[in-house]
């Protein structure tokens, strides 16, 4: 997996995780616009609701850390791509919520982003991560199920738990397209960071309780592969369709580009 | 095959690894081909980049490039008022080239000294570049390996003159491509290498008759 001693590897992981554990603490208070004026803020006020909102502390708190991330991406800030820059608030924020809750140690927390990358990895090789490539269940998809497996870990699940927590994520993803306004990294990416980061936990939740998936999650990354195959170009990461040609999208290309 | 920190990582300065950490790779090397500070940089973006380079910053990833900032850098986002200070000029324009990456551009670079570098190349996809022209010359430059690049006379001999060399300082190369313009006048080799290149090897490359230039980018 790298040509480096392993004492290298858990190094440059620790680091990951330095920055990531940063950008989540600038999210959480960040303020600042993008360029764009599209994003910026959000994740403050989820943060600010953590206490009282319907889905609770930690489900609320991970949901601002991965917005935040999100946003920080956004405003030009230092975030780790996982698996991609788009997608970068939901393993990080999952990870930061729920090491939060159990009190892991950050051996515990460097080994689940190890775990996490082996299934990033394999969901690389058998489908894709890359938008452009199979839409935005290849970029949230694939942290979303890497985010649920890390999860699971986390909490002392067996690695057949992983399995199912990957596979019962990534289903509940599969068909996303990649439609951002404007074509940039904002709309509805930075929500949907946060939304991605609640679907991973849940299905970490549910693997842990001992539920199982139907379809064996190796069977849900082919069917993840030939989805994005199928996916429509003009809904893989290139702005012609869905979102990005809404009235309300079309008026802000203008005011960010002028009229075509 | 990637491995684990090609899924996690790497650490980089958003908001698009296309748009931006590729943007800085593209500035990275045409600033080390240029080989001096840049005073002066047009450059020409095609494509998605010539549409959206403002809301990916990836006119200040790529003058962060040039000045030699790593895609990681927090100083990218304010990249052009340090380039002003440094007195660099800069001015970016869309362009349209046929048949090219979405993501291309072409950078022209002025140096203090008066020399010219224009290079030209596209953001592939996460992060991963690819040079296709260096000053005329047609090239294939990821920037994954540490390269040297040498301009000589198109005549026989040269190519074993420095593989000579590299051979000499056990120097492994991975990728290797020559190019030319008109038969017998200026060619260039670009040699992708698995180790750092040493100064010493460039300087000892510089001696061989037919060299006109050489000199090392390094991988980033």
């Amino acid at each position: 997996m790298s040509q480096h001693s392993q004492k290298t590897v858990i190094k440059d992981m620790q680091k990951n995780w330095q920055v990531m554990q940063e950008a989540a603490k600038r999210g959480s208070l960040n303020e600042e616009r993008s360029v764009s004026n599209l994003t910026g803020g959000d994740a403050k006020r989820i943060f600010e609701r953590s206490s009282y909102g319907y889905t609770g502390n930690t489900v609320m708190k991970a949901a601002a850390y991965a917005v935040g991330i999100s946003e920080v991406n956004a405003v030009m800030g230092k975030i780790v791509a996982c698996p991609t820059a788009g997608a970068c608030g939901i393993l990080p924020a999952a990870v930061l919520a729920g090491a939060e809750k159990n009190k892991n140690s950050e051996e515990e927390v460097v080994n689940a982003f190890f775990t996490a990358a082996g299934i990033g990895m394999v969901i690389a090789q058998n489908a894709s991560i890359s938008g452009a490539a199979g839409g935005c269940q290849a970029e949230c998809g694939s942290a979303a199920g890497m985010a649920a497996g890390a999860l699971v870990e986390l909490a002392g699940g067996t690695p057949d738990q992983i399995g199912q927590g990957v596979a019962l994520a990534l289903k509940n993803m599969l068909g996303l397209v990649c439609d951002p306004v404007a074509g940039l990294v904002e709309v509805p990416c930075v929500k949907r960071n946060g939304f991605a980061t609640v679907q991973a936990m849940l299905a970490a939740d549910m693997a842990l309780a001992g539920v199982k998936s139907v379809i064996p999650v190796d069977e849900v990354i082919m069917a993840m592969c030939k989805i994005g195959k199928a996916i429509p170009k003009s809904l893989r990461e290139t702005s012609e369709a869905g979102l990005a040609a809404t009235p309300t999208a079309k008026k802000i290309e203008e005011r960010l580009y002028g009229k075509k | 095959m990637q491995g684990v920190f090609d899924i996690i990582g790497p650490i980089m300065i958003g908001p698009s690894s296309s748009h931006t950490a590729g943007a800085v790779r593209l500035g990275i090397i045409a600033g080390k081909i240029l080989g001096e500070d840049t005073v002066k940089a047009e450059i020409n973006l095609h494509g998605s980049f010539a549409k959206t380079y403002r809301g990916h910053g990836t006119d200040k990833a790529i003058i962060a490039g040039i000045m030699g900032f790593m895609p990681d850098d927090e100083r990218i986002r304010d990249a052009l008022s340090i380039a002003t200070k440094k007195g660099m000029e800069y001015q970016f324009q869309p362009v349209n080239l046929e048949n090219a990456h979405p993501n291309t551009v072409v950078i022209y670079l002025t140096g203090k000294s008066g020399r010219v570098a224009r290079v030209r190349g596209a953001s592939i996809g996460g992060g991963t570049i690819l040079v296709t022209n260096i000053d005329g010359y047609d090239v294939e430059l990821t920037g994954q390996y540490p390269a040297i690049i040498i301009i000589h006379r198109d005549c026989p001999g040269v190519i074993t003159k420095v593989t000579s060399i590299l051979s000499r300082y056990e120097l492994n190369i991975a990728f290797m491509r020559v190019s030319r313009q008109n038969r017998g006048e200026a060619a260039m080799m670009i040699i992708e290498m698995d180790d750092v290149i040493s100064e010493d090897v460039i300087d000892e490359c510089k001696q061989v008759y037919e060299v006109q230039d050489a000199f090392s980018i390094p991988a980033i």
